[in-house]
């Protein structure tokens, strides 16, 4: 307090009316941060593409073994190392995200549907309906998600199908309240009752007011999904109850190099364990973004 | 053409027991205007939503030349003009589209309520209350209206734009024989303009 009259007499002293005192105060340039945003989504997206191609190019050279150079670690030849087989980490790291990435998008892309059906029959049924399904959401709520995911993926024989179908039918809940409580809303909504009287009809108003208004939590709704998919197929894969040992998974190479980490072979875990968080955090950082972009508003929440 | 509400009784979910209305009939007719008085939380509003066929009541029927409202299909001759335009317009749709949906205006109308061309391309949140309040007066106008209910359309305007409108729609009522529901806390007004003014009944307060 004190320092700032002093700074405020010394300015004064300094000859300054307030007018001028006010003009002296450097303006700082604020990005924009919508094109920032936009920026981005678009280079994140971009990069995760990237993850993913490369992936599926290097699965050949993720299984290579070389047992001339086992156990090396990280150096300029192979940047993450290699381990007892002699394969090269980064290649394998790559090869287990670009899986990861891609079971991440089928499940949450199939949670997202089901639950924009459940969340929909919910809010349009009726009440009987509207009560199974929230009792629904309720019970797989209820259940902590890794082991409803190792249950179903156990009951559906494990490998790809068990922790697709395990993930996508344990994730959908959260998102289907979403979306029940919006529609719900939008049908009580004055402007689509209006819109009604003044002759609209019904397929009319879902395509102008329905949609636009449902479009944004859907999508971010589906993006916010990938993360928790990835680190839950990450997890069960660990635990040795998703898919098999042959698929470069990083569950798989993460649960593989527990037993060598104690030999001081690190960079095993260390490497693939990072570009997991990185990735998981880039989709929940996108999901955000997106979010705030596509719903202003609710940064007053 | 007759806007009739026949022993209407209603009453909001989980309160059948405190009816908001109850054996209630009134009528409107061509070119009639009428004015409905009652105090605060009577259900001036909750009548004018069944009248308009936004509800439906519990008991009774709301007929249009004898013919059940809920019944009709299409855009429908009865309109109302709510007491909060901004609720009734789509947020995310700029003017142009929100208007689109109800078939366009009519020039003549624009003009004499002082639409601006410039508002088209405008959001509802870009527009002050009384802007919007127009604008949803126009597009409560479509060819089509027989019936108009102005629910408290003019609490939030200013004394010269509440003079413009309502001498508008006195002439357009005219113009057009159009039946008019006027619900206003403003008795010289209503004394005004109304042909006739309807009391809501006193409800037993429980």
């Amino acid at each position: 307090m004190r320092l700032c009259e002093n700074e405020q007499q010394k300015r004064r002293d300094e000859g300054g009316t307030g007018r001028n005192r006010k003009m002296r105060i450097p303006r700082v340039k604020e990005p924009n941060r919508r094109k920032s945003t936009i920026f981005f989504l678009f280079a994140a997206v971009l990069f995760l593409a990237a993850v993913t191609v490369a992936g599926i190019l290097l699965e050949g050279r993720a299984a290579e073994t070389d047992f001339t150079r086992t156990n090396l670690a990280p150096g300029p030849g192979c940047l993450f190392g290699t381990d007892w087989m002699g394969r090269d980490m980064f290649a394998r790291t790559l090869a287990g995200l670009s899986l990861s990435i891609r079971i991440g998008i089928l499940t949450a892309a199939v949670s997202a549907v089901i639950a924009l059906l459940a969340g929909t029959a919910a809010a349009v049924l009726g009440r009987k309906a509207d009560a199974v399904i929230s009792w629904c959401i309720d019970l797989v709520m209820g259940i902590p998600h890794i082991l409803l995911v190792m249950l179903i993926s156990i009951a559906c024989g494990r490998g790809f199908t068990g922790v697709v179908a395990g993930v996508a039918l344990s994730h959908w809940c959260s998102l289907a309240r979403v979306i029940r409580g919006e529609v719900i809303q939008l049908c009580q909504a004055p402007y689509i009752l209006v819109a009604e009287k003044l002759g609209a009809s019904k397929l009319q108003n879902v395509r102008r007011h329905m949609i636009p208004h449902l479009l944004p939590q859907f999508l971010t709704g589906l993006i916010l999904l990938f993360p928790h998919a990835i680190l839950h197929e990450a997890s069960v894969t660990f635990l040795g109850f998703g898919l098999s040992s042959e698929q470069p998974a990083i569950g798989v190479i993460l649960s593989e190099s527990m037993q060598y980490l104690t030999t001081g072979r690190w960079w095993l875990a260390l490497f693939p364990g990072i570009s997991l968080a990185l990735t998981v955090l880039l989709f929940a950082i996108l999901g955000e973004r997106l979010r705030l972009l596509l719903d202003p508003a609710s940064i007053h929440e | 053409m007759i806007l009739e509400a026949r022993d209407v009784t209603f009453y909001y979910p989980g309160r059948r027991k405190t009816p908001i209305l109850e054996n209630f009939s009134m009528t409107v007719e061509d070119g009639e205007r009428v004015g409905l008085k009652a105090p605060s939380g009577r259900g001036k509003t909750t009548l004018c939503r069944l009248l308009a066929g936004y509800e439906k009541p519990r008991k009774g029927e709301i007929l249009l030349d004898g013919r059940l409202l809920s019944g009709h299909k299409g855009a429908c001759p009865v309109q109302m003009v709510w007491q909060h335009p901004e609720t009734v317009v789509d947020p995310l749709l700029r003017l142009r589209d929100t208007l689109a949906e109800a078939g366009g205006i009519d020039p003549e109308l624009t003009e004499k309520l002082h639409i601006e061309e410039g508002w088209m391309e405008r959001f509802p949140s870009e527009l002050s209350g009384g802007e919007l309040q127009r604008f949803c007066l126009a597009r409560a106008l479509i060819p089509g209206t027989r019936f108009l209910l102005c629910d408290e359309i003019s609490a939030m305007l200013d004394l010269v734009t509440q003079a413009q409108i309502w001498n508008f729609l006195l002439e357009e009522s005219e113009k057009r024989n159009l039946g008019l529901l006027i619900v206003s806390h403003n008795e010289a007004l209503m004394e005004r303009l109304c042909t006739r003014i309807v009391e809501l009944p006193w409800k037993k307060v429980v």
